[in-house]
């Protein structure tokens, strides 16, 4: 072990996946969606975490939320800073153990992280797709993910995990692929938003679509990128992504000086952080992407085609689910995942569900937390165990 | 160890019974009732540990706190409810009552007897709040709000015009000893009843 490598991010911890690097597959026969158009062709970039199996029975797949991507575990160069979004879950001797799982996480269609999207070349008129990127829904998803998983050869995933938007992809995967899906993980997520949830969306697209630099979404071709408009969505997002307290204890009403200046500049530590947040996101992502994505999540009700009923909308399930909440979440908090939980039962469908007490709001998915930690692995130790996975090497490290 | 209520309870619930049990702890009990009879349901736990102890073993446990009542539970959706050692620390036994018999057609509710002949002792002559295997909390930390005894609880199931299916009590490792049968309220340690609507 490269223990006295004193590079940046080297000496990582030992239940890190390592090096890890991309992989494209390219998908060719056209694939229909739900708004009536169809991508000719289309790519998904991924990444995989761990050995599959001979028999091809211990595939994991990552579905990843609004703004996340590919990238879940590991580093991609040995100077990377920061490891990938999920680290914290992926990995040996993780909930999802990379000594037993094959882990599989790709960034979805229509994102800007390598997967076809607004930012790809759109082959029918030989310019960006920009605006003209169908609007893709989390259905869609499932069946680009379902192509992916016929590439690689898996039948039938071990699980499928997923958080917030993630979680609706999952919960998607248990209709439409009912005997593809062997255990279903759904945290911090919920069978449909509220007017809230798509209130919250319409002000972040709205301003993103007020940007000068939008141009209809044709941005790119005017060399520009409405910086100020996805700043203004992510700072939106951030706020509904954390708990009052977790604001609270985080930044108080400390200043960034000693005094009050009586201007508009930062002065409040909060607002230091959100416009940080902003900016960063707002030259990392594309705003096209932002508003497809959010649009899936507005969309995004299986219970539609049960007239309302959820627990119907779940008859074609077959595996067990966990589902996880979070106490402080007020984006999608405890009551949406019970209503959640609540129609599964009422299908009779097997289900646990833990509501972990936690100070961080919605952001609390990605986190580390030892009661979060515990159910999630009690709950994939028993998948792998009904699947006769092999337990990983026990060693004995600190 | 094995819970002698648990012994009793496996006994009362018929092969492949759908059920729901409250406050199902680490989830042994219905995880056995599978096991043995093919029973499906869900727990109701609100004990971190219970509830990952009973993820572990595949049993589907929700997170759920008894005093909300059941309202998430659809009327007659299931074949039984259990509540095994829980019925004292409700604020309101006598509405869980209700709700069991509500969501299902009959109940199981065990319970420490209160009226216990070494209860009766440690108060009676001693002085102090009962301490006893059952009843393991001191006086102040006691989650065990609502103690009752046998007679009591076969009261409250008159007043609410219920029948008493089946009645037992579990003394120890024992059950059914002649001394408990004949005088359930001075021997049982723990009381067993299985109730159902008239």
């Amino acid at each position: 072990m490269p223990d006295s490598d004193t590079r940046p991010g080297a000496g990582r911890p030992a239940n890190s996946v390592g090096l890890v690097t991309p992989h494209v597959a390219k998908f060719d026969t056209p694939l229909p969606l739900a708004c009536g158009r169809e991508l000719p062709e289309f790519e998904l970039i991924f990444e995989t975490y761990g050995t599959l199996n001979a028999e091809r029975t211990n595939a994991v797949l990552i579905c990843h939320a609004l703004s996340g991507h590919h990238h879940a575990a590991g580093y991609h160069h040995p100077d990377d800073t920061k490891p990938g979004w999920w680290d914290a879950h992926i990995g040996p001797g993780k909930p999802i153990d990379t000594d037993r799982f094959f882990v599989v996480s790709l960034n979805n269609l229509g994102g800007c992280h390598g997967s076809t999207g607004p930012v790809s070349h759109n082959p029918a008129t030989g310019r960006q797709w920009g605006p003209d990127f169908p609007l893709v829904t989390v259905s869609d998803w499932v069946a680009s993910q379902a192509r992916l998983a016929d590439h690689l050869g898996i039948e039938r995933f071990a699980a499928l995990v997923g958080g917030s938007l993630g979680g609706m992809q999952v919960l998607q995967w248990t209709i439409t692929h009912p005997e593809r899906v062997a255990n279903a993980v759904i945290i911090a997520a919920t069978p449909r938003l509220s007017a809230q949830n798509i209130a919250f969306n319409e002000v972040a697209r709205q301003a993103i679509r007020s940007d000068p630099e939008f141009h209809g979404g044709w941005y790119a071709e005017h060399d520009t990128v409405p910086k100020r408009g996805l700043k203004l969505a992510r700072m939106v997002g951030h706020i509904t992504y954390l708990s009052e307290d977790a604001m609270g204890s985080k930044f108080g009403r400390d200043l960034r000086a000693d005094d009050l200046n009586f201007g508009f500049d930062v002065e409040f530590q909060v607002e230091s952080y959100l416009r940080y947040q902003g900016d960063t996101f707002s030259t990392a992502f594309d705003a096209n992407t932002y508003l497809l994505m959010t649009k899936a999540l507005d969309y995004f009700d299986p219970s539609a085609a049960c007239d309302g009923d959820l627990a119907c909308a779940l008859a074609p399930a077959q595996c067990p689910f966990l589902i996880v909440s979070f106490t402080t979440d007020w984006r999608f908090p405890p009551s949406r995942s019970r209503e959640l939980v609540d129609a599964l039962i009422r299908a009779g469908k097997p289900v646990s569900y833990a509501n972990i007490e936690s100070p961080h709001g919605h952001d609390a998915f990605l986190l580390p937390e030892p009661r979060y930690e515990a159910v999630f692995d009690a709950f994939m130790t028993r998948a792998a165990g009904d699947l006769g996975l092999a337990a990983p090497r026990t060693e004995t490290q600190a | 160890m094995m819970r002698t209520d648990h012994e009793l309870i496996v006994d009362w619930v018929p092969h492949d019974a759908h059920v729901l049990d409250l406050a199902c702890g680490d989830g042994a009990l219905l995880e056995r009732l599978g096991r043995e009879k093919g029973v499906t349901g869900y727990g109701l736990e609100i004990d971190p540990a219970g509830i990952t102890e009973c993820v572990a073993r595949g049993v589907s446990v929700i997170e759920h706190d008894l005093d909300d009542g059941l309202g998430n539970f659809c009327d007659q959706s299931y074949d039984q409810v259990i509540m095994t050692q829980a019925l004292q620390a409700l604020r309101r036994p006598d509405r869980m009552l209700d709700e069991m018999l509500r969501v299902a057609n009959e109940g199981i509710i065990t319970f420490p007897n209160f009226a216990y002949w070494r209860h009766r002792v440690y108060l009676g002559l001693r002085g102090y709040m009962p301490v006893s295997k059952s009843l393991p909390h001191a006086w102040y930390d006691t989650p065990n709000i609502h103690l009752s005894t046998f007679n009591d609880f076969e009261q409250l199931c008159r007043e609410k015009g219920l029948v008493i299916v089946d009645r037992a009590v579990g003394v120890g490792e024992h059950r059914g000893h002649w001394t408990s049968r004949w005088w359930p309220n001075l021997f049982g340690e723990i009381a067993v009843f299985r109730v159902r609507r008239r």
